[in-house]
Parts: structure tokens; C-alpha cells; sequence
């Protein structure tokens, strides 16, 4: 029995190729199967090829697999493109009405279905990919009971009549698949899974759901792929909450009305891609040299420019480092996992109250727009810290001509807070120099003393923010170390188990926090190893310049690098860690 | 009642003499104390330029932004805490120039913010080149040659973006201004005025005295209807621009 499978559907965009994956992974996710969904896309509307791409398995899966067992081929493009992923013994479901071929040396078997024919006689060609779906479903052995419940919820709004015609659909591809797929009879019936129904979400469903559990009550940002589902979502939460989710006339305006917010104590973020990572790089400034709280949450797609708008890539964290002039406060954080996604959103808006500076949480498209089945134990509460925000009771009274020291100097940086509304709190607010007041000041002594203090503050980070490298090291002195990033990670974990069970003495580094580098952390690490692998989604190799520049020159730091706009498959990780070794 | 003093601080302003920013900032403490408002429940956001130091010079909670972005910082605090009086201000580059998308969205989302334009025709802080308000002709350090573009109609513009609340003042006139902006902060929605705030050091063209023969009242218009919206149009073509007063607010607001 196969322990998993990685089934795709492809076709052209609008002919149900999402909402057909996505039916299936309900029905799987209700029978307790986990899953890893990416969806392939182009930056149209209609028209273009795309493909949903689902790995079905009995324990954890985060990452693409090295090939497709099952392609469902709607159109002979999907053939042209999907064919050289195939597994060896790899199968193509082809609709019979394109007149499907299969390209010479391409791997596998070629079967043609009636997909629209039993979509028509379900009631409409539309529904091939019902069709497909309840196919999929008699090939892994699984009763048609899952689907019938997940077709009720996903389109019971749209009425009973075409709940009914699609279940009938559902039915004809499982019928059809028992009576003429014998071939491939028990081919692909998975081990059972543990039953425990889980959420199928996206990284921006965790990324919202995180905003929501951290107590935020604003959020303006402007559209942008691939981060738009977050104002989507937020649209919908926060009414409920007497907040609201404002669409501004651009980035530069979402990240100030952000900063607005927060100024006037409320917890408040902007979402956005790297085009809008570079509009936003003033205010970002401006919240780092007042000292206000901003949460800007960064999902990278394929630059420079426009670059690839709907493609996963890792190239921004030189820009969100190091993009706004001067000497800024900054935190820069990278999630892991989808899961990690929720909690880690909920520390950010913790950090950027209890350090008082921009905190840019750097998430990918593979994060972001990658699904991953997630147990409600993997959502986890963080509780909420609002730094040195002082109430109005606890302020002693101002005398007149006073202001309140919002920027006191203090130890570790960090001053008092006080929100506008508060009584003997008046101080005043400005992008210049100031002193503890607030009051523009260029003083010689005041500006290296507050330019100190801000960066003082930073020094904590690292024992405030829960791991800052997540470490999977069972070697004292392995051969080699793997370093990694954002939604790279979950490949890199395959890869490295794969390395592991071939022998090599392999650890695992995935840097969570990029902003203050944890270098003490990591070091001791590298220097442990006799070689080190970065894997990054970049053709600059950003991380590893990172690395090298915060722990030191490194004897052997060889970089693992992919930057065609698609995620990494584990092969392609163990084969780069193969030449190094 | 509040008291004038309450919003005054003993901080000296680095505006020349007789810039028409003093009145302004008069205007506002007056309008403030008037309104009987509590200085702490009282935020003014600016952008960058001589007139966007304002709000370090009244008591009051102040945010001196960055250049053209005070409106959206000034909605996002309005819209975290409605209990505030927020008001944003800034020059004519600031709002015409660089901010000028944002002022357009202010006018459009309507949030209930108050927005004092002070208008110079010419930039300032950086000692003396074109602005967006200048006039057809103007000479400046980078219009030598003398402006070749036309000046933005700050009030046409205004009516036109939707704004609920349009006025026009001129920082000879207190009194009137102190009215204007009290009338502005009342409204329910987002008030624009334009107030005419002559530079004296960098603009002898534009004058207190060019505008005192220039400008007319919208009060002094036959028939004048404050909710006239198409009238308040005309108005405004007429005079070219140059009329004070509370030139349109939206009935029922």
C-alpha cells in the first residue's frame, strides 16, 4: 500500500480546475487523510494552463512531490507540461473528447475517460471535473459518504438542485471507475489515516486567522498577489469586532494608516507583496524612527518589478532588511509552516508593541497560497503583550509647557508608551531627530543617544521571539548542515530524512527570525559541520549572504538555489546535497 | 471651558516673521478652545514643510509625518479611536503635489477628519522652487523661465472629488479663518479648507496685499446656497479661485 500519492488536475484556467481540487481535498480532509495542496496559476483571468496539484498521505506532508502518480488531464497541454513529472509507473486521466496522446518518451500510461460525457449526462459538460473527482475517489477506495457531506457545504448555497446534479456527477466518474478501472484496482488505495478531521487552509487563512487571535481591530492594505485573500478574510472578521479592513488607494497609504492606528492604540497591519514592500519602505522608516508599533506581513512572489506576480520565489529579504533609509529599528521574521503562520502572526503584533518598531513577517507564495491540512492542536494561543503601554491612572500630572517623555532614555531601550485620548500624556510625535519629549532636536549628544537607544532595543529580540532557529540536529559533527527558509522548509525536511536514511549524518537549521540575525544561535552550528547546504528560492543567494556576514567566513557554504518561479521538490534538494558531499 | 491657553505652548515657531502660518495656528487654538475640547482628546498629524511643524507648536497630542502622507496616518487614527478630534495639515506641496492622491481618497472615504491646506504657492522649506498651486508664469529657483504648468484649482478639485465640506480662508482674516475651522471640525465627515497663508520670504508676488484687492466672500455672492453644490462650482470659476468662505458642505452632514 503506497503510503502516499500525489495526485494533479490540469486544464485551462476557468474550467474547474481549482474547484475540482478543491473538492477532493474536502472530502480526503473529512476522512482524516493529510494533504498538501499548491495550486499552479497565471496572472489572467481566463484562459492560460493551471493546474492543482494534491499530495495525499497518512501522515504529515508539506512540501511538492518529486513526481505525480495520478494526472487528470482536462486539455492535451496539461499532457504537454505535467508528462516529464510523471512517476514511472505514473498515470494520465485524459478527457476522451481532446483526443489525448501521450508525448514520445514521456513516462507512464495514457487512459481516456469519458469525462464530459458523463458530466452530460450528469446535466452539464461543466462538471468534468466532478467527474474526475469521484473517479479519484473509487481509485483510492474510499466511499462516496465523504463527498456527498463536503458537496453539501461547498455548494449547498448555490441550491439543491445543483447539489443533486453534481453528486450525480460524482457518482457516474465512481461508477465508471469501478466498472472499467480494474486495471488499476487497488493501485491507489492508501493506508487508512487517523480519522482526525482537520482544517485545510492556506498560509493567508493562518496569517488572518493569527490577526484575529492577536486582537486586531484595523487593517488597510491594497490588492495585491499573492496576499489578497488576507483583506478578504479580514473584511469579513472584523465588523464583528467593531473593526474594519480599509482598501486604500495604495501601499504608501495602507502602511500609514497602519501606523495611524497603532499610534492611536489599536492593533492595526498592512499585507502586501514585494512591489508594495518598496512603496511602503518611507513609512516603514517613519514607524521605526517614532518608535510606533507596524505590522507589515510580506508574501513574496517571483521579482524584480513585476516580475512573476503569481509565482513563489524568496527574494525580498534583502528589501525587507535593509529597504528605508538610515538606521532603522526592524524586525524580520519567517514563519515556517502554514501552522506556524497563526502563532507567528500573533507574536509579530506582540513584538512590534513590546519593541515599538516596524515587524516585517516575511511569508512566501508557497506558504501563503500552498494547503496543508492543520489540526487544531497545531493552532496555538500566544498571549497577548503590549509592551510599556501606560494608562492614563498611572501618569502623574503634567505641568504646563511639559510634555511626556515618550522617548525617555532608558536601559533597555524601550520607552514608555502613551496613546493620544490619554490624560497628562501630551508629547508630540515627528520623523526628525527628537528629544525624550518628542520635540525636534539635533543636538549632537541627543541624536547619538537616541539613535542608541533605538537600536539598543533590538538586543532582546532573539529571547523574545520562540525560536529563532528551528533546530532538527542529532549530530555532534554531522557531515553536513542544511539551512533554510520560509516554505522551503518543508522539502528541506523530506530531504534531509531521505539523506538520513541513506546514511549521511545530516542536520537541520531553518532560521526563523532573519532580523536581528540570530548568530549566536546558528554558529556554533556551522562550525560543527563539515559542509553546509542553504537552500533558498533565489538566484542572489540572500540567506547565505546573510549568514555569511553575521557568523563569519564559513570554510564550505555552498548555496542550493531555485528561482524558476516553483517550489522545490525534495529530489532536486537531496540531489544538490549530494554534489556537495 | 476650554481656554485658548490650554492649547498654547511656550515653543517658538521657526517660521519667518510674518508668515501667514502664525494666523493659521492661531486660528486652530482658537477654534479648539471654542469647541471646548480637552487638549489630550485632541491629535493634529502633518506632513513636511514649514507648515508642518504646526503641530509641535499647539498643546496637543501631534504626529509630524513624512511628506504627503499626513491624511492617511490622520484616517488611520481617527478610525482606531473615534473619540479623538483629529485634523491633519500641511502646505500646498504636501497636498496638491505629492499628497495629492491622498487628498482625493480623504475627499472620497469621507472619514470624519478635518484637513487645513496652507497654501503659499510656492515651496518653503527647501528654499523657494515651483509648487503645484503657483501660478502660470511664476519664477522660481527651478521655474526660472517662470512656471510653464497651470496651477491645481484646489477648491474646483475639491468639489469635484466629493469632498462634503469645502472652505477657503486667508490668514488675514482670524476671525473668519477661527469660524471656518470650527465650522470644518463640527462637520460630520471629512472637511477640507483651503486657507491662503502667504510666504513672505519666497513669494513677493503672491502677497497679503495681492490678495487683500483680489479676493472676494462667497457670503457677499447673490443668493449664495451653501449646499448648492453646482453653484458653489460657479462660484469658484468666477473668482478664478480667489473667494473665502464655507463654499459648499453636503446637507444633512
Amino acid at each position: 500500500m503506497p503510503q502516499q500519492i500525489s495526485w494533479k488536475i490540469g486544464g485551462q484556467q476557468g474550467e474547474g480546475i481549482e474547484s475540482g481540487g478543491e473538492f477532493l481535498a474536502a472530502g480526503l480532509a473529512g476522512a482524516g487523510f493529510l494533504l498538501y495542496g499548491y495550486r499552479l496559476f497565471s496572472s489572467r483571468i481566463r484562459g492560460g494552463h493551471t493546474n492543482y496539484n494534491l499530495r495525499i498521505s497518512a501522515s504529515p506532508v508539506a512540501s511538492l512531490a518529486d513526481h505525480t502518480d495520478l494526472l487528470v488531464a482536462l486539455d492535451q497541454e496539461t499532457i504537454v507540461v505535467c508528462a516529464n513529472e510523471l512517476a514511472a509507473d505514473g498515470v494520465i486521466l485524459a478527457d476522451e473528447k481532446i483526443s489525448p496522446l501521450l508525448p514520445a518518451n514521456a513516462p507512464g500510461r495514457l487512459i481516456a475517460a469519458p469525462l464530459t460525457a458523463l458530466a452530460e449526462q450528469a446535466g452539464n459538460a461543466k462538471m468534468k471535473n466532478v467527474v474526475a473527482v469521484g473517479i479519484t475517489a473509487s481509485l483510492l477506495k474510499l466511499a462516496p459518504a465523504a463527498w456527498e457531506k463536503a458537496m453539501v457545504e461547498q455548494l449547498g448555497a448555490k441550491g439543491e438542485e445543483m447539489v443533486q446534479a453534481n453528486l450525480r456527477a460524482f457518482q457516474l466518474g465512481w461508477n465508471y471507475a469501478e466498472d472499467s478501472l480494474q486495471s488499476l484496482a487497488g493501485k491507489y488505495a492508501l493506508e487508512p489515516a487517523d480519522g482526525v478531521r482537520r482544517y485545510y487552509m492556506t498560509g493567508n487563512d493562518a496569517i488572518s486567522q493569527g490577526a484575529v487571535d492577536a486582537g486586531v481591530t484595523l487593517m488597510a492594505a491594497y490588492p495585491i498577489t499573492p496576499a489578497s485573500e488576507i483583506m478578504e478574510a479580514m473584511v469579513h472578521e472584523l465588523p464583528k469586532i467593531d473593526g474594519v479592513m480599509i482598501q486604500t488607494e495604495d501601499e504608501i497609504a495602507a502602511c500609514m494608516m497602519a501606523i495611524g492606528a497603532n499610534y492611536a492604540g489599536k492593533r492595526a497591519f498592512t499585507a502586501t507583496s514585494g512591489p508594495g514592500l518598496s512603496l511602503m519602505a518611507e513609512a516603514i522608516g517613519l514607524a521605526g524612527m517614532t518608535e510606533t508599533p507596524l505590522v507589515v506581513i510580506n508574501v513574496q512572489r517571483g521579482g524584480p518589478s513585476t516580475g512573476l506576480p503569481t509565482k513563489h520565489e524568496q527574494s525580498d529579504l534583502m528589501a525587507a532588511i535593509f529597504s528605508t533609509h538610515g538606521d532603522a529599528p526592524k524586525i524580520v521574521i519567517a514563519p515556517d509552516s502554514i501552522a506556524s503562520l497563526q502563532s507567528d502572526t500573533m507574536t509579530t503584533f506582540n513584538l512590534a508593541e513590546q519593541y515599538q518598531c516596524p515587524v516585517i513577517l516575511l511569508s512566501d507564495m508557497q506558504l501563503s497560497l500552498g494547503k496543508q491540512t492543520v489540526a487544531e492542536s497545531d493552532l496555538q494561543a500566544v498571549p497577548v503583550n503590549r509592551g510599556k503601554l501606560i494608562a492614563a491612572a498611572d501618569l502623574p500630572e503634567l505641568a504646563k509647557n511639559q510634555y511626556f517623555k515618550r522617548y525617555q532614555i532608558t536601559e533597555d531601550g524601550v520607552s514608555p508608551r502613551v496613546i493620544p485620548g490619554t490624560n497628562n500624556g501630551i508629547h508630540h510625535v515627528t520623523g526628525l531627530e527628537h528629544d525624550e519629549t518628542g520635540r525636534p532636536f539635533e543636538g549632537a549628544a541627543n541624536r547619538k543617544a537616541q539613535t542608541d537607544k533605538r537600536m539598543r532595543k533590538m538586543k532582546a529580540v532573539i529571547r523574545d521571539f520562540p525560536e529563532p532557529v528551528r533546530i532538527d540536529a542529532p549530530f555532534a559533527q554531522p557531515r553536513l548542515l542544511v539551512i533554510t527558509m520560509g516554505g522551503a522548509g518543508g522539502a528541506v525536511a523530506e530531504a534531509v530524512d531521505r539523506l538520513r536514511q541513506g546514511g549521511v549524518e545530516v542536520n537541520r537549521a531553518q532560521i526563523r527570525l532573519l532580523h536581528p540575525f540570530p548568530a549566536t544561535i546558528l554558529a556554533p552550528l556551522i562550525w560543527a559541520a563539515h559542509a553546509v547546504v542553504v537552500v533558498e528560492h533565489n538566484a542572489t543567494a540572500q540567506l547565505a549572504w546573510l549568514i555569511r556576514s553575521s557568523c563569519g567566513q564559513s570554510a564550505e557554504l555552498h548555496s542550493v538555489l531555485k528561482y524558476d518561479g516553483n517550489p522545490f521538490r525534495p529530489d532536486e534538494i537531496v540531489a544538490g546535497c549530494r554534489e556537495v558531499l | 471651558m476650554a481656554a485658548l491657553a490650554d492649547f498654547q505652548l511656550n515653543v517658538k515657531q521657526n517660521w519667518c516673521p510674518g508668515c501667514g502660518d502664525f494666523s493659521v495656528q492661531a486660528a486652530i487654538q482658537r477654534a479648539l478652545a471654542t469647541l471646548d475640547l480637552s487638549p489630550h482628546q485632541v491629535v493634529i498629524v502633518s506632513g513636511i514643510g514649514c507648515s508642518s511643524r504646526l503641530p509641535g507648536y499647539v498643546n496637543s497630542y501631534g504626529f509630524h509625518t513624512t511628506h504627503g502622507r499626513s491624511l492617511p496616518l490622520a484616517q488611520g487614527v481617527k478610525l482606531a479611536n473615534r473619540d479623538l478630534t483629529v485634523l491633519a495639515c500641511g502646505g500646498d506641496g504636501d497636498g496638491f503635489a505629492i499628497g495629492i492622491g491622498h487628498t482625493l481618497h480623504a475627499m472620497k472615504r469621507d472619514i470624519d477628519i478635518t484637513y487645513i491646506v496652507m497654501d503659499n504657492h510656492v515651496y518653503g522649506l527647501t528654499k523657494g522652487q515651483v509648487s503645484p498651486r503657483s501660478d502660470l508664469g511664476f519664477v522660481t529657483k527651478t521655474s526660472p523661465q517662470g512656471s510653464t504648468e497651470r496651477p491645481v484649482s484646489a477648491l474646483e478639485l475639491a468639489l469635484s472629488a466629493g469632498a462634503g465640506f469645502v472652505a477657503q480662508g486667508f490668514a488675514k482674516e482670524l476671525n473668519e479663518l477661527a469660524g471656518l475651522i470650527e465650522a470644518g471640525i463640527r462637520h460630520r465627515g471629512f472637511s477640507f479648507i483651503n486657507v491662503f497663508s502667504p510666504c513672505v520670504t519666497f513669494n513677493k508676488v503672491n502677497t497679503y496685499d495681492w490678495y487683500g484687492q483680489r479676493l472676494k466672500k462667497i457670503a457677499d455672492r447673490p443668493g449664495h446656497d451653501r449646499n448648492n453644490r453646482l453653484a458653489a462650482m460657479q462660484s469658484v470659476m468666477e473668482t478664478d479661485g480667489l473667494i473665502t468662505g464655507l463654499i459648499y458642505e453636503r446637507s444633512g452632514q
